[in-house]
């Protein structure tokens, strides 16, 4: 617990560090990245340790602050989000020293790194707090921090668009759970998580909906996740790395907690999170498959993932219901292993977008291609992570989305009663993997293979060596994670027993242990095999005997690299089909002529949530607060009366 | 010795009504000055028996700020502001007054509902409720800037009061207290409101609302 909270220190200090040599770049970068490696070192060193010893430390200090006291408490459930948190930045940390070199001089460093590392030490605490007004100071820290970084190219009107929606959507979602704290803890003197009583059934299901939308704000499920696709894209990318990484994790990590303080679940709390989960990871992976930017794609698919451990948790609870305990512990430890893989391999994916945009200065997958001759090791890394986000073995993604499979047909086959909550979890599950698929074809074939479409494109650089590093660690651990599954029995266990009750931990421990071996056994025997195709392969085709031509151009008196598949046309069939979902705009050319002449064609993913709801509402909003601008008029006197009256008003109506 | 202290009352009162309806800003000052020092020897009469050697220190230090160095510093902010004699209310004369006499009745009807000790002096809380209302109606019926530090002032001189009635034994640690933040704010205002008068020619704050991001007739656009 110490080490958290030095590591806690650690992070704000070098912040404020970083912040002082705002002037001198280089100075700024070393004191963030070296206070975030250290930092990561000292808090993974303390979350690896609870994991392994499955108990839980506490630390309480009384606290000035109305019904708030210093409490933490760190037990298997946040080391196992804690372990990703530290991994992660600490990672990031190294490539945005290389990622950011490029921005010296233009962009004001020391804050980047200041918020860098005020955000990680913000998720610590959110991780780590054990009372409601600490747990909504790490959440509105977060906010702030990761506002700070979203707005980095503030000079470009997207990231301005981007940064104004992720602060409506904090703001409303910290809204929300302030008022299922209160509720929490009416009639406790103090907000601590111990102090919490059990609420009644009607206000429990109060405090479920209010804490999933302001949850669900920051996790970004759809359809709470219009902030997502747009504050991605535009902080830097290992910022993103982060965000998309374990940022929008600890809406998760709120949710679960609260559903325990809310004592016996009610089934239809399940049914909510899985339908909620089954349509993120299906039209997340869809709108995935109609983006045209690298990093919207990655965006989408993180709408993805938090679907499929959301279905996942839904599954869970709908099985808990119908004392369906072993399903329940299945696809509790799925949605765990998931938030950790994920986490992994989605930093792994930002960090090589970001090595792409880094290089060729643009993410447009039209205007990309080719890029695995120019940065090979990048274009392999990002293959790596593609694979793990299809959950494709040996890659880490299969691993938890296997768990909760294995909870879906448990359901199916062994319990009636929650056979359709199965069919519905694993059907969803099954669409998004291969919509999923094709999303990640489409986006690595388009930005990796072929030709280069641009002179941009052709005069890419690869990444720097700390850049590189930091993804052939996670690279590295992608893999790890699934060949060593059964080392992670004990994290999981503590995790699911800390999380969601004792008994689910038991029914874990019988259920879990089988599978991982055999997501090991696999892992290995497909890594041997590829090593053996990959020796034989060497040995059929000496390098003599390949040779750089011309790809065949069907006859074309000059082909040019336009006329390769583009991201567009690879994923027409399918965005045609799902057309009346994703309604896309597009502008196609009608040939009538036998020599026809110059023409274009266009087509542009459309935010169709957000067109269809949000933006409406906020007019909505903005013409009933224009109604009142007569009472913004700019005179000193008539706001002061204004304060005089509430206050008159307030005296009277307590007399 | 109380019926001094109630005739300071009704003194303290009889101020607050001349403030509605001077309109020279010297005299405004005067007044606010004079209530400061009528308030400041309240103390002195209000306890029993001879008054302590600390009580008649804090009094002399409250006098002095108030009778003096406040009226000094607001003097000079005046002058160097150049701004024009008068006062320039925002409602006419009859209508303050009417307003005073109205917050005098509501605070002696407030007065009475209060949840308060009993006090030795009469009227000693309508009377400082009074006050603080006509500061309101200084600060929000007065266009210059200078004569919402006026207002300021006298809502002080309530508070002061207030604190009197409430606090029989230990007024004058709570009252320490707020003069601090009162000096401060008055010498910041009077710095203020030489560079406002020096950057726009003028102090008056309907003028400043020119600042504003906010336009009337901007909808939509």
């Amino acid at each position: 617990m110490l080490l958290v909270l030095l590591s806690i220190i650690l992070l704000l200090a070098s912040s404020a560090l970083a912040l002082f040599f705002s002037r001198e770049p280089s100075r700024a970068q070393d004191a963030g990245a070296y206070g975030a490696v250290a930092a990561s070192a000292l808090g993974l060193w303390a979350a690896v340790r609870t994991l392994a010893a499955g108990s839980a430390e506490t630390l309480s200090l009384p606290w000035s602050v109305p019904l708030g006291s210093l409490s933490f408490c760190l037990d298997p459930l946040s080391a196992l989000f804690l372990v990703p948190v530290f991994l992660l930045t600490g990672l990031a940390a190294v490539y945005g020293v290389g990622y950011l070199r490029s921005y010296a001089g233009s962009k004001p460093l020391g804050l980047a790194w200041a918020a860098f590392n005020t955000l990680t030490a913000a998720m610590v605490l959110v991780f780590t707090a054990a009372n409601a007004v600490l747990f909504l100071l790490g959440w509105e820290l977060m906010a702030a921090a990761s506002f700070l970084l979203v707005l980095f190219e503030h000079d470009k009107a997207q990231s301005r668009k981007a940064g104004f929606i992720y602060l409506a959507a904090g703001g409303a979602g910290a809204l929300l759970l302030m008022a299922a704290f209160a509720l929490l803890g009416a009639g406790s003197p103090l907000l601590d998580f111990a102090s919490f009583r059990t609420p009644s059934g009607t206000a429990a299901s109060a405090i479920f909906l209010l804490a999933l939308g302001g949850f669900g704000l920051k996790a970004g499920f759809i359809p709470l996740h219009v902030w997502l696709p747009e504050a991605h894209p535009a902080a830097p990318s290992h910022v993103s790395a982060v965000m998309s990484g374990v940022m929008i994790k600890t809406g998760i990590y709120g949710l679960i907690r609260v559903l325990v303080f809310l004592g016996p679940w009610q089934e239809w709390w399940g049914w909510t999170l899985l339908a909620a989960g089954c349509v993120s990871c299906v039209l997340g992976a869809l709108f995935a498959l109609a983006q045209h930017e690298l990093k919207r794609v990655l965006a989408y698919s993180s709408i993805e993932n938090i679907g499929i451990i959301l279905a996942a948790v839904g599954l869970g609870m709908v099985g808990a219901a119908h004392n369906a305990d072993r399903l329940a512990a299945l696809a509790f430890a799925g949605a765990l292993l998931h938030v950790f893989n994920h986490s992994l391999f989605k930093g792994l994916l930002f960090m090589g977008a970001g090595a792409v945009l880094h290089g060729a200065g643009t993410a447009e997958l039209d205007a990309l291609g080719g890029l695995a001759k120019k940065m090979p090791r990048t274009a392999l890394l990002f293959i790596a992570g593609a694979a793990s986000a299809c959950a494709l073995p040996p890659f880490n993604g299969f691993a938890g989305e296997f768990l909760v499979y294995l909870g879906a047909f448990k359901g199916i086959s062994s319990y009636p009663a929650v056979a359709l909550a199965g069919v519905l979890a694993g059907l969803s599950l099954a669409v998004a993997g291969a919509l999923a698929a094709a999303a990640f074809a489409r986006a690595a074939g388009a930005a990796f293979l072929g030709e280069p479409r641009t002179e941009r494109a052709a005069a890419a650089h690869p990444p720097d060596g700390l850049m590189l590093f930091s993804m052939y660690a996670l690279g590295a651990l992608c893999l790890a994670v699934c060949a060593a599954a059964p080392l992670l029995l004990v994290p999981l266990v503590s995790a699911v027993g800390a999380g969601f009750g004792g008994g689910f931990g038991a029914a874990a421990a019988l259920e879990v242990p089988g599978p991982l071996v055999y997501i090991s056994a696999g892992a290995l025997l497909l890594a041997a095999v590829a090593a053996i195709a990959a020796v034989k392969r060497r040995s059929m085709f000496p390098a003599a005997r390949t040779a750089d031509v011309p790809t065949w151009d069907c006859g074309y008196a000059a082909p040019t690299a336009r006329m390769q598949y583009g991201a567009s046309s690879f994923a027409q069939p399918l965005t045609d089909f799902f057309q009346p979902v994703l309604r896309k705009l597009g502008q196609y050319p009608v040939i009538a002529e036998y020599f026809p002449g110059k023409a274009s064609f266009s087509t542009e993913a459309q935010a169709v949530v957000y067109n269809a709801v949000y933006a409406p509402a906020a007019a909505r909003i903005r013409d009933l607060a224009y109604r009142f601008s007569w009472l913004q008029h700019g005179r000193l006197q008539i706001y002061i009366m204004y304060i005089v009256v509430t206050l008159l008003g307030l005296l009277l109506w307590k007399l | 010795m109380h019926t001094f202290a109630e005739l300071i009352i009704v003194f303290v009162i009889l101020l607050d009504l001349a403030l509605a309806v001077t309109g020279s800003l010297s005299s405004c000052i005067r007044l606010v000055a004079v209530q400061g020092v009528v308030a400041g020897i309240l103390p002195l009469l209000a306890g029993s028996g001879t008054p302590h050697a600390r009580t008649a220190a804090f009094a002399a230090f409250i006098i002095l700020l108030k009778g003096v160095v406040f009226p000094w510093l607001l003097t000079r902010a005046r002058d160097r502001s150049g701004a024009r004699k008068d006062v320039e209310p925002l409602i006419t004369y009859p209508a303050s007054i009417m307003l005073c006499l109205g917050a005098f009745i509501a605070s002696s009807w407030l007065g009475s509902r209060l949840p308060l000790p009993e006090t030795n002096v009469a009227w000693i809380v309508p009377a400082s409720l009074a006050t603080i209302f006509t500061g309101f109606l200084l600060i929000t019926t007065r266009s210059k800037a200078i004569t919402q530090v006026l207002g300021y002032l006298v809502i002080e001189n309530g508070i002061y009061i207030f604190g009197l009635a409430l606090f029989v034994e230990q007024p004058l640690m709570v009252e320490l207290a707020i003069l601090l933040d009162v000096f401060v704010a008055v010498f910041v205002m009077g710095i203020a409101i030489f560079h406002i008068s020096r950057e726009f020619d003028h102090i008056d704050t309907a003028e400043l609302s020119e600042l504003s991001d906010w336009r009337r007739g901007e909808y939509g656009k």
